[in-house]
């Protein structure tokens, strides 16, 4: 703060206290005891009495004056008088990290010593992960990590990116990003119907033969470079897994023809520049613990 | 002077109470107007860009800040969860600013990217599709409201007066750049670049 500003707080704030307490000691009628004397004023009949401050009230302000004394010589608030003890906020924040971080560090970084396999197993590694589980991931894979339309069960053995700890760790630290192309344009109505059909009976809920067979050729020629040509998906591009009846944006006739259409372009946001390494290594291990 | 001087004359009795309550204003609230400290932008921190300043009207029209803030304070509960704590800097092209002071909701402060679109598009369609616990209201019409950049252009001037650096082609490609939007697309745009420009591992 400039030096000008820093003496107009100093300034204004001795003159307020200054006028407090001259407000307060002038008009003290001290020592005189109660009275019936009254001050004259007399409002419908109403009259008041012409008696000094009780005592205790009194004192009351006067503590309070000489608390603020106190207070403006022990923490900042004159200007820019740092205050005896030399407190700010962002100080008392960063004893704070501090003394947490001396706390926790050294059990993080043992943590992170360790091979995720390993401490998956430990009941304190998944308490810590499913803390920091429900305030990073939960909002979109749910408190139980089972996920929604749109966001992947984490508690299932089917991966779209793999299930390896290396593996979900790169998708924390990195994020993902679908790119499912729309294939509305290219296919046409007749080949979405047909394409649809040919992925229904990859699980085998097909009920046409001459559309499966007209789909099958469609699928090879555009969606086996991702979804591989006998549907079981690709981790490389979060491709899911056709053939094992696990939807993440729905499986019924509509939903998957619909998922042609439009495309799909699920994103996983990073979070490597959010979260310390420790703690990606221990939620790592608590999504791992989650189906292994 | 007399005490009954004051108390008969209102006139008088107006311009004392003033005197006295301007005080704490002087001391506490006219100083920040000037300092460099809360005046100087952040290093990075550019005005909105058109889309996410309608975004920004239509968190304000909405009351979004009637249950979240942010602000999120120096405290170390508060940095874990949500990151880098708010520093003035942050909010010097922001008119009015949208600190709030109620929580009935998750502050918001650093919400950029945290999330997909896809998320907040859920979200913000139906709270219960995503959180099942949730008890925010759901703004389906945000997905059938399209915006037309009439009074964008107008809005940037307006900041304009009152220090935000909009240029003359910022106001001139207002309109266009927000024509046809959604208004979901407008709000998730705003929401995506919160607090954006302070990120630490936390």
């Amino acid at each position: 703060m400039a030096s000008f500003w820093s003496w107009w707080v100093i300034i204004l704030t001795v003159i307020t206290l200054v006028g407090i307490s001259w407000i307060l000691l002038a008009n003290r009628k001290g020592g005189q005891g109660t009275t019936d004397q009254t001050t004259g004023h007399a409002h419908d009949g109403i009259e008041e009495y012409d008696n000094p401050l009780p005592a205790w009230w009194f004192y009351m302000f006067v503590i309070t004056i000489v608390w603020a004394i106190g207070y403006l010589v022990v923490y900042p608030g004159m200007g820019n008088y740092p205050g005896l003890i030399g407190w700010t906020q962002i100080g008392q924040h960063e004893a704070e990290v501090a003394a947490a971080e001396e706390r926790y560090s050294e059990m993080r970084s043992r943590y992170l010593a360790m091979p995720v396999e390993e401490i998956a197993l430990d009941p304190a590694v998944r308490r810590m992960g499913m803390r920091l589980f429900g305030n990073n991931c939960a909002q979109c894979h749910g408190a139980d990590g089972k996920g929604r339309y749109g966001f992947p069960n984490l508690t299932d053995d089917d991966w779209l990116y793999g299930g390896s700890p290396a593996a979900i760790k790169t998708t924390l630290v990195d994020g993902r990003r679908a790119a499912m192309p729309a294939w509305a344009g290219i296919l046409g109505d007749q080949g979405i119907a047909e394409t649809t059909e040919y992925v229904l009976s990859l699980n085998g809920r097909s009920t046409d033969t001459a559309l499966t067979a007209a789909g099958e050729k469609h699928y090879q020629m555009y969606c086996a470079a991702c979804h591989g040509a006998d549907a079981k998906g690709n981790h490389m591009f979060g491709a899911p897994n056709l053939t094992n009846g696990i939807w993440l944006y729905g499986g019924s006739r509509e939903q998957i023809a619909h998922s042609l259409r439009a495309g799909r372009n699920g994103v996983m946001p990073a979070f490597g520049e959010s979260l310390t390494e420790d703690k990606i290594h221990i939620l790592t291990a608590y999504i791992y613990s989650l189906s292994n | 002077m007399k005490h009954e001087v004051v108390e008969k004359n209102v006139g008088l009795m107006i311009i004392f109470i003033i005197v006295a309550i301007s005080f704490g204003t002087l001391v506490e609230l006219v100083p920040l107007m000037f300092i460099k400290q809360t005046n100087e932008p952040l290093a990075g921190l550019k005005p909105l860009p058109a889309l996410e300043l309608e975004g920004r009207d239509i968190y304000i029209r909405e009351g979004c800040n009637n249950c979240h803030s942010q602000m999120v304070r120096p405290l170390r509960a508060e940095t874990e969860r949500y990151g880098h704590y708010s520093v003035a800097g942050e909010f010097v092209y922001d008119h009015p600013f949208l600190w709030g002071s109620k929580r009935t909701g998750p502050d918001l402060a650093r919400v950029g990217q945290r999330y997909s679109d896809d998320w907040h598009r859920a979200h913000m369609y139906n709270p219960r599709d995503v959180v099942p616990e949730s008890n925010m209201p759901a703004y389906p019409w945000l997905f059938d409201n399209e915006l037309n950049g009439e009074r964008t252009g107008k809005k940037m001037t307006a900041l304009r007066k009152v220090g935000v650096p909009y240029s003359d082609e910022d106001i001139a490609g207002a309109a266009t750049a927000v024509e046809g939007k959604l208004e979901i697309d407008a709000l998730i745009a705003y929401l995506q670049q919160l607090g954006t420009l302070l990120q630490t591992r936390r």
